[in-house]
């Protein structure tokens, strides 16, 4: 079986080419097609001397996947399903708004958290996705061309995948690579604290921590992570680290109807995000089967932006997208693998 | 400063292979704890710590976890190598999978999982049941004691092998039996997600709320 170019960093392509006795400068030409250009095999880099693309093809192949299904909602969101090994299945979404293209990528295959909202952890963890895997999710849909945004939010919690998530976003923001500014890039996690600790160390993207609730205990019962690394010590990791003035920190906040909105909860936010300068997403909840959880109504949720706005809280409410065509993250593949049983 | 990355240094006291690649380790005790609660533990020089359960009493000279090898691990093949008197970066216990005084609890774990409720059990604290699945008989940790000190409330569920007074099944195939949990019990579960998933949703299927539900997961 030939190993993937595509994934593969600069240093990693440098190694390859001087493996294969072939020039250094080669590494840039490769990585140019595989990530500024649009091939589909070894041969078309035409750059390369013939004997450069047959040594190459001896042993490499390009490592693109394409995805096995593709739904579209009325409001353009797109799912696309792409396929795993052991016949598992990733999703990513596509979001189109005005000007922007979102695309959200999972960076697992499955997930370990058991966040007790997510349709994703009932599948389990079932596997890394590698970087080559986690660009691919951007190169191969239909719109690759037009993104202008990335949100790592999809399956899995990427600080559990970091050494893979850090390398993706290598691939994504170098000049060799995608070129991409690291400021349209936002990871999303539910906090594992010396993941974050690397991250804000290592990259200069956007975080985006999922709160849910400021309170300990009811932290806990929506998610396990919680015990192992509370939501006050997130935060002081945060406050304590020096952000520019681009690089932006929110906080996911799926608002459950009783649950979390009310105003105990307003006030316990303004404490523990006292002199943090971030930003608050309310999202709401769309049941999943068997929650015992329940959607909050729209007034409800709209008293408690308004509520969090006056304390000095900058929340916005995020719009649902792809209702129709099962976007929340998980219910796509979840329905794919059942099917597939 | 960030406790999981204050790490001190513990001296190995013994090391056991309980049954094929599962180890109790066994070091140092350097602070009071609260059983239930975790430790991040590394080697000196070598890549990312992880997190154990302690699985000790809260009176107990020493501290122990216990560990699965994972050939393909970064951590668990340099624990299972080592000996008497090599030492250990341990952190400051911490984690808030802490038992309740005020409400019977029920202990739901799989593997390694069980080392939380042996730390409870060892501090004086008792569940009202017990299941603890494991694949075959010798993964059963610390059996001999769970069965004196909880009796029938300890349950052994085995998903590989039939064996007498042993659950033949899953700790989900046992729970799928029971019509009625009582709602004001606690639930504490640990193991794998997967586990930990598939009983939280039974339990709340069956009428449990999820507030009494306490999970933790490994990962």
């Amino acid at each position: 079986m030939k190993e993937c170019l595509f994934g593969k960093n600069i240093l990693e392509l440098t190694a390859i080419v001087i493996e294969l006795g072939l020039p250094k400068f080669t590494a840039n030409q490769i990585a140019g097609w595989l990530y500024q250009k649009n091939i589909s095999s070894v041969e078309e880099m035409s750059n390369l001397s013939k004997k450069a693309r047959e040594l190459l093809s001896e042993k490499y192949e390009l490592g693109l996947i394409a995805p096995v299904k593709v739904q579209e909602s009325k409001d353009g969101t797109k799912k696309y399903l792409f396929p795993t090994v052991h016949s598992k299945f990733i999703e990513t979404a596509m979001i189109p708004d005005k000007e922007r293209k979102t695309v959200c990528v999972s960076s697992q295959v499955g997930c370990k958290m058991g966040c007790l909202f997510c349709m994703t952890g009932k599948q389990g963890f079932n596997g890394q996705l590698t970087a080559g895997e986690i660009v691919n999710q951007i190169r191969s849909i239909e719109e690759h061309a037009e993104i202008t945004n990335i949100v790592y939010m999809g399956m899995g919690e990427p600080f559990d995948n970091l050494d893979e998530v850090l390398k993706s976003i290598e691939i994504l923001t170098s000049p060799w690579g995608y070129a991409m500014s690291p400021r349209r890039i936002t990871v999303s996690s539910i906090g594992i604290i010396p993941g974050l600790k690397r991250f804000l160390n290592e990259s200069d993207c956007n975080v985006a921590i999922s709160l849910h609730t400021p309170f300990d205990k009811e932290r806990e019962q929506l998610m396990p992570v919680q015990v192992a690394y509370p939501i006050q010590r997130v935060i002081d990791e945060i406050r304590s680290f020096d952000f520019d003035n681009q690089r932006k920190v929110s906080f996911e906040y799926i608002v459950f109807g009783g649950l979390n909105d009310t105003p105990a909860h307003v006030k316990e936010m303004a404490r523990l995000l006292n002199g943090v300068k971030s930003h608050v997403n309310l999202i709401r909840f769309h049941p999943i089967p068997g929650t015992p959880l329940h959607k909050t109504d729209e007034n409800r949720l709209q008293k408690f932006k308004d509520e969090l706005n006056t304390k000095g809280i900058l929340t916005t409410i995020r719009a649902s997208r792809g209702q129709d065509i099962y976007a929340a993250c998980g219910l796509l593949s979840t329905k794919a693998l059942v099917g597939k049983e | 400063m960030e406790k999981t990355t204050k790490f001190n240094t513990h001296k190995i006291s013994k090391l056991t292979e309980f049954s094929e690649g599962k180890f109790i380790l066994r070091f140092e005790k350097k602070f009071n704890f609260k059983a239930g609660q975790i430790v991040s533990i590394a080697i000196k020089d070598k890549p990312k710590p992880r997190i154990y359960s302690l699985c000790s009493g809260e009176n107990d000279s020493e501290m122990q976890i216990l560990f699965d090898l994972k050939n393909d691990g970064e951590l668990t093949p340099l624990l299972s190598k080592l000996s008497t008197g090599d030492e250990i970066l341990v952190s400051e216990p911490y984690g808030n999978y802490l038992a309740d005084n005020q409400s019977p609890m029920w202990w739901i774990a799989t593997g390694t999982g069980i080392a939380p409720f042996y730390s409870m059990l060892k501090s004086g604290y008792r569940a009202e049941k017990l299941l603890h699945g494991a694949r075959g008989s010798s993964n059963f940790f610390f059996a001999d004691e769970f069965s004196t000190l909880l009796g029938d409330n300890y349950i052994q569920c085995n998903s590989v092998s039939e064996e007498h007074n042993q659950f033949s099944g899953h700790v989900t195939d046992y729970l799928t039996q029971i019509d009625h949990f009582a709602v004001h019990n606690k639930y504490y579960l640990c193991g794998r997600a997967l586990m930990v998933v598939e009983v939280r949703d039974l339990l709340i299927s069956k009428g449990v709320p999820f507030q009494n539900i306490i999970a933790e997961i490994y990962f």
